[in-house]
């Protein structure tokens, strides 16, 4: 194998992968070799992200066909970014899912589990490398598909109705999407992004060309969970497997925030964001997502579902740097993208080893399991730290970029709310740490352990991932910054 | 389904044809409307209509669901090993010309292989669809005769 | 202007239909009346993508002597493709229904959230 084949390796080895592991029989052999796969695709990413950080663009004809008439893997820094964090994610997840997935799946799905699992890390990665618009909607497909099984995998009945809200939303998105590429097929004939968005600016005010986009922007709105359609968040979240919230709370939804950039900035234009109204659609409904989430967070008494509405409320921050339209408000988004999945990953592992000692995540059920669980708690408390903004954590770096993003614009208000989002997730993170800490621990809470090494390495990995991203900031600002050149942004100016 | 002697004679008749259909359909999807999935689709109705006269046991021994799981992997892995075969002859991923010395009958090749791998994977997967929604619900009524 | 309306009227009945399909999966209780509105919405966007990619008097895109107009096999295969994942969408949600049924007794909806909500 050449070199040049790897970035397509990122994708069909655990594509392969997924029907062998199928095949095998139930017990540990399958997580290992998800294991490895994702370990190797770690690598792979890696790899990628080292060659295009400076600029350079990787371009791969499928079949040898060349671009427009083939499918190109068009890999520039903002790919090989989102390719790092999901590749970084499943791989931090498969040691946790070791543990958690032996108890929480029964033994005879086991094998399945893990293909579905991989099927769906098929799906997000084709979704980061693709540069073909109809690609891009068979990938996002698959790794809905996948998804939907994934979260029907938990342990409740209620899980079902979540996957079946999941799927029913999931596929109206993805039809909306079908329906506004196809209207930009009719508009120009091409497939490839990038000859799109060439065909495209001759004819950009045609009415078939506005209305592609709002269908484009709902359909993937749907899937981002943005402000009015997040509905399938909550249950999705809390009914799914642990290691499955952990995974696709890191990483679906801010896969799909990655498919919004690149169809508003790439196929579109910036300059057609801050013409038409969507940079007003998307400030509002970044700000109304940010402080409606954030507040409809306070009232949860379930531990998942806090973290699961503070994730809608953080999405809506990245949709906020995006109406912002300019070179600091993308990069933002970008910035903020990275360190949120590690934030949220952290944050649902720790309550998934709550949840593997004791079985519930409801806040009453973790009273005082703080003090039992020493070191789960410290994860929990750090990377609430990171979601808040502290400085030294990651999570400060993209908070301060937003806010810089929006003193650029002179919108103060902007500003204002996303600090309010910020003092919002202190109640309600200090809501789970209250009853974490300070409650006394029920009877059988007295009995429960500190969770296993297993699911305590992982969680750390990702917890010195935080603080380390947040105090050497080079990567994640450089490859976005990166990105935003090459997507076209220019820096704000009045 | 003694009775049902109509239906059992057309199943037995029906059957070979609904199959030399679907290998009709799968090998002219090179020249005409046609391709791997429409002809697994056919196959697995063959078959589903055979179960629906004869009963689920019955076509249970000819199609145990385990073998049925190993021929769904063998589909995908077909396809994808095409691909991969033709990255390791040097050239990108489905890269037909590589295939044979004349290009044009590598592309042939090519698409042969990957709709076959297209065709077993989708007849294989109605036909475990079918016997997991069939096999529900009322285990002990599979035959009645 | 009428002329107009009455030659497209495959756009019409895509209208039609999407808005059929879109109605049925909001206003239906019941989980498989919800997945059979979702195929009748898929189907009107397979019949958009047709009207498009409609090449009047087209051969099947077969390079033969005597032809010249090929017609486009471009949409028709998005199309094939978007079919198969509209049927993977139906098999999931059905099977989802399937276990739904076990689990809770009941396919419509409301009851099922009675359920839920009386625990």
């Amino acid at each position: 194998m050449i070199e040049q084949n790897f970035s397509l390796l990122l994708v069909v080895i655990p594509l392969i992968a997924a029907p062998v592991v199928a095949m095998l029989p139930n017990g540990r052999l399958p997580w290992l070799l998800v294991l490895v796969v994702t370990w190797l695709c770690l690598a792979l990413a890696s790899w990628q992200l080292s060659v295009v950080s400076d600029g350079d663009i990787i371009s791969y004809e499928l079949g040898g066909w060349a671009p427009p008439w083939g499918i190109e893997y068009r890999i520039d820094a903002m790919n090989a970014f989102v390719a790092l964090m999901v590749s970084g994610i499943a791989a931090i997840t498969v040691p946790y899912a070791l543990r958690s997935v032996e108890k929480e799946i029964p033994r005879q799905q086991i094998s399945l589990f893990y293909s579905a699992f991989l099927l769906c890390l098929v799906g997000l990665l084709g979704v980061a490398q693709t540069g073909d618009v109809f690609n891009l909607f068979v990938f996002l497909e698959i790794s809905s598909l996948s998804s939907y099984i994934l979260i029907a995998m938990g342990r409740e009945r209620r899980a079902l109705t979540a996957a079946y809200q999941y799927l029913v939303m999931g596929t109206i998105g993805a039809t909306f999407l079908l329906i506004g590429i196809g209207l930009l097929y009719a508009e120009t004939g091409t497939l490839n992004m990038l000859d799109l968005h060439q065909r495209l600016e001759p004819i950009i005010d045609h009415r078939t060309v506005h209305t592609g986009f709002a269908f484009i922007i709902v359909g993937i709105a749907l899937k981002l969970a943005l402000f009015p359609l997040h509905l399938w968040v909550p249950n999705a979240y809390k009914y799914a497997p642990s290691a499955i919230s952990v995974f696709l709370a890191a990483t679906a939804t801010k896969v799909a925030v990655y498919i919004m950039l690149r169809m508003v900035f790439t196929v579109f234009s910036s300059d057609f964001v801050r013409t038409t109204p969507t940079h007003l659609i998307f400030l509002m409904l970044g700000i109304f997502g940010v402080v409606f989430a954030s507040i409809i967070a306070i009232f949860q008494t379930d531990a998942k579902r806090l973290l699961a509405y503070s994730s809608v409320a953080q999405v809506s921050y990245m949709v906020l740097g995006m109406g912002l339209a300019s070179a600091l408000g993308v990069t933002a988004t970008l910035i903020h993208m990275f360190n949120h999945a590690l934030m949220k990953g952290a944050l649902f592992m720790a309550i998934g080893a709550m949840v593997y000692r004791v079985g519930i995540s409801r806040l009453e059920e973790l009273n005082g399991l703080g003090r039992q669980m020493p070191w789960t708690f410290a994860a929990f408390f750090i990377a609430g730290l990171s979601l808040i903004g502290v400085p030294g954590t990651a999570g400060f770096i993209s908070k301060w970029y937003l806010v810089l993003a929006a003193l650029e614009q002179q919108s103060w208000f902007i500003a204002l709310v996303i600090i309010l989002g910020s003092l919002l997730s202190v109640v309600y993170l200090w809501k789970v740490v209250e009853v974490l800490w300070f409650y006394p621990a029920t009877e059988s809470g007295l009995s429960v352990k500190e969770a296993p090494v297993s699911l305590l390495v992982p969680m750390w990995a990702l917890i010195f991932a935080n603080i380390y991203f947040g105090i050497n900031t080079e990567l994640t600002v450089n490859v976005a910054d990166t990105a935003v050149k090459l997507l076209g942004i220019p820096p704000y100016h009045e | 389904m003694k009775h049902n002697l109509i239906l059992r004679f057309i199943v037995k008749y029906l059957f070979p044809v609904i199959a030399l259909f679907a290998l009709y359909v799968q090998f002219h999807g090179d020249y005409g409307p046609g391709g791997g999935f429409q002809a697994g689709i056919i196959l697995s109705v063959a078959f589903i209509f055979y179960s629906l006269v004869f009963g689920l046991k019955t076509t249970e021994q000819v199609l145990p669901p385990g073998v049925l799981r190993i021929v769904m992997c063998t589909g995908v892995l077909i396809y994808a090993g095409t691909g991969v075969t033709t990255m390791l002859m040097g050239g990108n991923f489905l890269d037909y010309n590589l295939l044979s010395q004349n290009p044009i009958e590598g592309q042939h090749l090519g698409i042969l292989m990957i709709e076959l791998g297209v065709g077993i994977t989708v007849s294989s997967v109605m036909l475990i669809i079918f016997f997991a929604f069939a096999g529900r619900g009322r285990p002990e009524e599979a035959d009645h005769d | 202007m009428i002329d107009i309306i009455i030659s497209h009227y495959n756009y019409w009945v895509v209208i039609m239909l999407m808005m059929a399909g879109f109605y049925t999966v909001i206003s239906r209780g019941n989980l498989i009346k919800k997945i059979t509105g979702i195929n009748i919405f898929q189907t009107s966007v397979f019949l958009m993508y047709i009207s498009i990619g409609y090449v009047s008097e087209g051969t099947p895109p077969i390079i033969a002597e005597g032809f010249t107009k090929y017609s486009n096999p471009l949409p028709h295969v998005m199309i094939l493709t978007a079919i198969v994942v509209g049927v993977s969408t139906t098999a999931l949600g059905l099977a989802l229904v399937v276990r739904i049924k076990e689990a809770y007794g009941t396919i419509e909806e409301d009851e099922i959230h009675d359920q839920d909500m009386s625990l």
